[in-house]
């Protein structure tokens, strides 16, 4: 391990850090420093993600036995419902950008703030606003709609809290818009001397594409669920079949912006994957411009696939064909990714810490969703597997094995540099292993289920499929415990973690060279960027 | 920088041109999500005319197209007025400025009115979409529920228009009283910059509203 290697035991006289520039609350909630408007996010999603966590739990619990007898079917579908409107808009998508990003963007391109930091500071509200209504929803009573609000049902029919859950999301969407659209000014106007684009770090590169993709697919979101609202108000039925409208535009307008979305999950992680990776193989990554390049182009097919989601639904047969081609493409730009990681590895010297471990993580499971996907990308077999829980493992693949996987790496990568504190690293990496094994006992066993033919969103299922749903609670048992873990040494670690110094890993780029944690405006200095990225001594001539 | 300018400066700023700069392509990315925003409405209103195409056209009929048409002519001069404000504020002319904030102003109050005007017009004929709607349909082959349709999405569309509209005239508040504090020099003329580019982009869907819907079928 690096870790010890530059360690300060003694304080040295230093400037203070963010941290000490204020421990009243009001300094917390009024401030405009990204970096306390990260932590903010930080602790906010972390308690929507435990939400969202326990109503999977209880998902779980309620599908050991067939008949299911913990909750009533309508609560089954209120709670498959919260689980995923909480993890997709108030966990994944604010995840890596607005934690990680909003702290580390400024640090990385050698900048002193976002260009807009009271718009940051308002999207947080902007977020809490949102999300303290769709829980309000929750806590009400629920909505049954699960979570693509398909109308007419959540339009006419469903006699839940569809309107309060709806405007939650509407309210979250613009905070989205407006991290995304300080993120792509920042990245444009606010790089320091020297730092020009083919310097860029590459988790730079890849919010960069999630920030386009959140500014430009979200606004369609938001209109499409006003509309939802004003028809369940208004009782007029522009998705309403029974009053010449079309709920198929409904699904057209829906997943323009969810197809789109969970580009928003996994180009964040996948950046935060080629940090992790360059810096535990102890090489440049293998194909820089080509793994930059596959984010812009994941981030601009991403807005052209969404009809795959609507292969049954009733769509022209000919945009089927044309859907289910442009799917195939996005593998391309993902291939990419993950080939070049796998040629970045070899003959680094590796090392296995923690957030290697999730990197490692991230790129199996990541693979084996991204292939599952291109089983649903086919016309004729998407039929057989549709709307059933092989749908289900392949996105909880991408997006738990994906996103979380990423984020979890992230956070151990740069926790030492967000708080000044190392992690007990037996515990990290212990954990790591954990999850990666709870993940796929939890997941794995519902692609057999969904290709047997068990459909999503049921409460009860025939015996037959018991067994394999034994093994995914018993693995769910195992993540949950996976991810109460870091939760705990995470926090020891703030008070009893050894001091980290300014690169507890060895790592090149920008936000390495500022103070752990950063002073209020990071650098003392504006860096002089005069070198390439990642350079990382190859091979034998590595000095350790 | 001399000490005058660098109270003009935010921290996170270099130069106050990368500060203008970053706020104007700011605005320039905000004004694009609204493009998509206004698009969902766009393009539910292109797949139901495709679709629908008569009942659309007699919807249109009933609009009132004479004020509708006065109305883009207020737009225009409104915009043409904003856009007089910027000059000034650029140029530093504090009683221009206020002068051309207050009639752009007056003139996006002028388009509120009228659009008031023709609301209650359509509320009286019955137009407005629920459980009120009466659509006389002189053709017994047209579908009355399509007719309604089409005004829900006008009434969408518009209304979502003066929403801005009213945002619009809420900022050009602010910016007027911040001029006559005298919050602006050729230096520091930004806010007023990005508010007339807000101004012009809604100047700009309404130039696309007012032929979609007022002018179907009209040869």
């Amino acid at each position: 391990m690096i870790t010890a290697a530059e360690r300060v035991n003694d304080d040295p006289p230093h400037p203070r850090s963010f941290v000490e520039s204020g421990y009243n609350v009001k300094s917390w909630l009024f401030t405009i420093d990204h970096k306390r408007i990260g932590i903010l996010y930080l602790i906010s999603i972390t308690f929507f993600f435990f939400i969202g966590g326990l109503a999977a739990v209880i998902i779980r619990l309620q599908l050991m036995t067939p008949t299911g007898n913990l909750v009533s079917s309508e609560t089954y579908n209120k709670l498959f419902t919260t689980h995923g409107v909480i993890m997709v808009w108030f966990f994944l998508i604010p995840s890596i950008p607005n934690t990680l990003g909003n702290f580390l963007v400024p640090l990385m391109i050698g900048a002193r703030d976002l260009a807009f930091p009271r718009l940051n500071l308002a999207s947080w509200y902007i977020f809490m606003a949102g999300s303290t209504l769709t829980l309000a929803s929750i806590v009400l009573g629920g909505v049954d709609t699960g979570w693509t609000f398909y109308p007419p049902y959540s339009s006419i029919f469903s006699n839940s809290y569809v309107m309060l859950a709806v405007i939650g999301i509407f309210i979250n969407g613009f905070s989205s818009i407006l991290t995304g659209l300080n993120f792509i000014i920042t990245i444009h106007r606010m790089r320091a001397p020297g730092m020009t684009w083919s310097r860029l770090p590459l988790f730079i590169w890849s919010l960069y594409s999630t920030s386009m993709v959140m500014v430009l697919a979200t606004p369609v979101l938001a209109i499409t669920l006003a509309l939802v609202g004003l028809e369940r108000v208004f009782h007029i039925g522009i998705f309403n079949p029974a009053l010449g409208g079309d709920p198929l535009l409904f699904q057209h307008l829906f997943w323009f912006y969810s197809h789109p979305a969970v580009y928003i999950m996994i180009l964040p992680a996948m950046g935060v994957a080629s940090e992790l990776i360059t810096c535990f193989a102890r090489k440049p990554p293998f194909g820089y411009y080509f793994i930059a390049a596959s984010s812009i182009a994941i981030g601009v097919l991403g807005f052209l696939v969404w009809g795959h989601h609507m292969f049954v639904s009733g769509q022209s047969m000919y945009g089927g064909v044309v859907f289910s081609f442009l799917s195939y493409m996005v593998a391309i730009p993902s291939a990419i990714k993950v080939f070049n990681w796998t040629a970045t590895l070899h003959k680094g010297s590796v090392a296995w810490d923690t957030p290697m471990l999730y990197a490692m993580g991230f790129i199996g499971l990541f693979t084996i969703g991204g292939l599952t996907g291109l089983f649903l990308a086919a016309l004729g077999l998407d039929i057989h597997v549709h709307d059933t829980y092989f749908v289900i493992a392949h996105f909880h693949y991408i997006m738990v094995g994906g996103a979380v996987m990423g984020y979890l790496g992230g956070i151990h990568y740069w926790w030492p540099k967000m708080t000044g504190r190392l992690y007990p690293e037996w515990w990290g990496r212990f954990s790591a292993l954990m999850i990666f094994v709870g993940f796929n006992l939890t997941f794995f066993p519902q692609f057999i289920l969904g290709y047997l033919g068990m459909p999503r969103r049921y409460h009860s299922y025939p015996t037959e499929f018991q067994v394999y749903h034994v093994m995914s609670t018993a693995g769910a048992s195992i993540l949950a415990l996976g991810y109460l873990l870091p939760l705990t040494y995470l926090l020891w670690s703030l008070k009893y973690g050894p001091r980290a110094g300014k690169n507890p890993w060895g790592a090149t780029g920008l936000e390495w060279q500022a103070e752990s944690p950063p002073v209020t405006h990071n650098f003392e200095l504006t860096p002089i960027v005069s070198e390439e990225p990642y350079t990382y001594v190859t091979g034998e001539q590595q000095v350790d | 920088m001399t000490e005058a300018r660098a109270h003009l400066l935010e921290e996170q700023f270099d130069t106050l041109e990368q500060q203008h700069e970053s706020c104007v392509q700011g605005m320039w990315l905000f004004l694009a999500t609204e493009v998509l925003f206004f698009g969902g409405l766009i393009f539910s209103y292109i797949v139901y005319r495709y679709q629908y195409p008569r009942e659309f056209m007699a919807g249109s009929h009933h609009l009132l197209m004479p004020l509708g048409a006065a109305n883009t002519g207020v737009l225009l001069c409104s915009s043409l007025s904003m856009a007089l404000a910027v000059r000034a504020a650029q140029s530093g002319q504090r009683g221009k400025l206020i002068f051309f904030l207050l009639l752009t102003m007056a003139l996006g109050a002028a388009f509120l009115s009228i659009k008031g005007v023709e609301y209650a017009t359509d509320w009286r004929e019955g137009l407005v979409p629920g459980e009120h709607f009466m659509f006389a349909s002189p053709d017994p082959q047209l579908d009355g529920r399509k007719v309604e349709l089409f005004f829900y999405l006008y009434f969408a569309m518009t209304s979502l228009h003066a929403i801005h509209m009213l945002i619009g005239i809420g900022v050009l508040t602010v910016l007027t009283v911040l001029a006559w504090r005298r919050r602006f020099s050729p230096e520091k003329y930004t806010a007023v910059e990005v508010a007339g580019l807000y101004w012009h982009f809604v100047d700009i869907v309404w130039i696309f509203l007012f032929p979609l819907l007022y002018l179907i079928g009209h040869h």
